[in-house]
């Protein structure tokens, strides 16, 4: 993947800055061009948008969403919007949540994390909705495990969990007309997963990390 | 930029700004070196983040109304979608609104300043209290959501009626065709801002100064009747001795300055209620030490509609 940022891609970011009017805060971590996984709740289309305008530019271009094949492959527009110009990485969700025991991941799961371990390679950073799905911004759902898997692959990439807040009144699931309310952004302290951590366990803790840097009540 | 050129009298108002701004910007620095590191810099760091935001604001607001009819309509447009934000955002309301809040921003909020553009008075006077009010509740219910029904209607209307609506009067008084003051209207516009404006800052000085009994404390723990009386009377007698900037004789202008400033108070007391029910303190963080864009217009929200008709009651034939 080349470092450099699509036009378009510019232009959409600037256009979600301005509908969200998101205010960006790093409670946890400073903006830093080491590699990492960001990880957030997801509730908007918006999402990936505003959280990936929000870094400095320098660390943007070297920064991926991971994108759900399903639904970005399903029409021209959206592979073209997630290929050519946001460089998704293109997962089937859901394939490495039924593993139930880790030869089963193994033999389920392990191109994912493969794939995402490359799109993280030497420089690149990663975007990830670990709910896997938008919710209605209420409740946070719970994780799917290809963070735990990713994490123990790359120890190496800081996993940042961050909060979206308000995109969900913004544009809800099943709108495709903006309101321009004001939202928030939030970045935690990096988080890791510890010696003999098991993956439910580190799954609840990360969950945890992203729901508790919620700065305003449910609207 | 012509007014500069042309109006003589619209130059001293907007020199009176500029030295009030110089004198408060000095009173400011001697304080803050006067007082280094006492309990009061909390204070003296607000009032002067308060006055540097005053500077912006009457630069932008100078540009904007100098620069013609279109120039203060999209100021005050622009006003408003910030207002209406900062109040939508904070002000619950649910996933089925969402279609009647695109419709309230991108639909109404312009078409009612387009009205004023294209000067269709009547239009303008029934858009949103008779059409918009009609609209937003069966729009609600359409998408069958309904929980808190009829105060999610509300509040979009409360909203609209507030912070586009009210405000929008402020620039259609450049519509108001007045006898002897034609092509001078941007000299009541000013005086509007200037005598409601100075009521808030001069009600929280004499507040600060010799506040003591508290009107609702539960409202508004700063709004005492000490501030009130001292700031409604000095600003009344600011926006009296501003009368030859007006179609008015001074005894008219201190009457209507009165009002100006009674009408802010409320305004300000209002949207205070609204944010403690809500249980914040401001509605937003744009302007530095300012609270949001709301906060700072919510007096005018509320005085000038009732200029405005005042005005075109009584001067205009």
């Amino acid at each position: 993947m080349s470092n450099h940022i699509h036009p378009i891609a510019s232009l959409l970011a600037a256009i979600a800055r301005g509908i969200s009017g998101v205010q960006v805060q790093w409670a946890g971590c400073e903006p830093d061009e080491r590699q990492r996984i960001y990880f957030a709740n997801h509730s908007s289309h918006l999402d990936f948008v505003v959280l990936w305008s929000a870094l400095p530019a320098e660390i943007r271009a070297k920064t991926r969403p991971i994108a759900a094949k399903d639904y970005w492959e399903q029409t021209p527009l959206r592979r073209y919007l997630a290929n050519n110009v946001f460089h998704a990485v293109f997962l089937e969700r859901g394939s490495a949540s039924k593993a139930k025991n880790p030869e089963e991941f193994h033999f389920v799961g392990r191109h994912l994390i493969d794939e995402m371990a490359e799109a993280l390679g030497n420089e690149n950073s990663l975007i990830l909705f670990p709910e896997g799905t938008r919710g209605t911004g209420e409740k946070l759902g719970p994780f799917r495990s290809g963070l735990y898997h990713l994490a123990l692959r790359r120890p190496d990439a800081e996993l940042v969990p961050a909060y979206l807040e308000n995109l969900n009144r913004i544009l809800p699931k099943g709108e495709f007309l903006p309101v321009p309310m004001l939202s928030l952004l939030t970045f935690g302290k990096p988080i890791q997963v510890e010696p003999a951590e098991h993956k439910e366990a580190f799954l609840e803790r990360a969950r945890e990390a992203v729901a508790s840097l919620r700065r305003i009540g449910s609207a | 930029m012509f007014g500069l050129l042309h109006d003589v009298k619209l130059d001293w108002l907007y020199g009176g700004v500029l030295a009030l701004l110089l004198i408060s910007t000095l009173i400011g620095s001697i304080l803050k070196n006067r007082h280094k590191g006492d309990a009061s810099r909390a204070t003296i760091d607000n009032l002067n983040a308060r006055i540097r935001a005053w500077w912006k604001m009457c630069a932008i607001f100078a540009v904007a109304v100098l620069s013609g009819r279109i120039g203060a309509l999209v100021l005050f447009a622009i006003l408003s979608f910030l207002a209406m934000r900062e109040y939508i955002t904070l002000v619950p309301t649910r996933r089925a609104d969402h279609r009647t809040l695109f419709w309230s921003f991108f639909v109404i909020m312009p078409l009612q300043y387009y009205l004023i553009g294209i000067q269709w008075y009547g239009l303008f006077a029934i858009m949103i209290p008779v059409l918009a009010c009609i609209f937003i509740p069966p729009s609600i219910a359409i998408a069958g959501d309904t929980e808190h029904f009829l105060e999610r209607a509300s509040k979009i209307q409360f909203g609209i009626m507030v912070c586009v609506y009210s405000l929008s009067h402020a620039p259609a008084l450049l519509l108001l065709r007045i006898p002897g003051f034609e092509g001078h209207d941007a000299r009541l516009l000013l005086y509007l801002v200037i005598v409601d404006q100075m009521s808030d800052v001069l009600q929280y000085v004499w507040g600060k100064l010799v506040g003591k009994h508290k009107i609702a404390w539960r409202v508004s723990p700063n709004k005492t009747w000490e501030g009130l009386a001292g700031g409604v009377t000095s600003a009344t007698a600011l926006g009296t001795a501003l009368w030859w900037a007006t179609p008015f004789t001074p005894l008219e202008s201190a009457g209507i300055s009165l009002m100006i400033c009674l009408l802010g108070f409320a305004g300000g007391l209002t949207m205070s209620a609204i944010k403690r029910d809500i249980g914040i303190k401001d509605f937003g963080v744009v302007i530095e030490g300012h609270g949001g864009i709301l906060d700072r217009i919510d007096s005018l929200c509320f005085a000038a509609p009732i200029f405005f008709h005042l005005v075109r009651y009584y001067f205009v034939p």
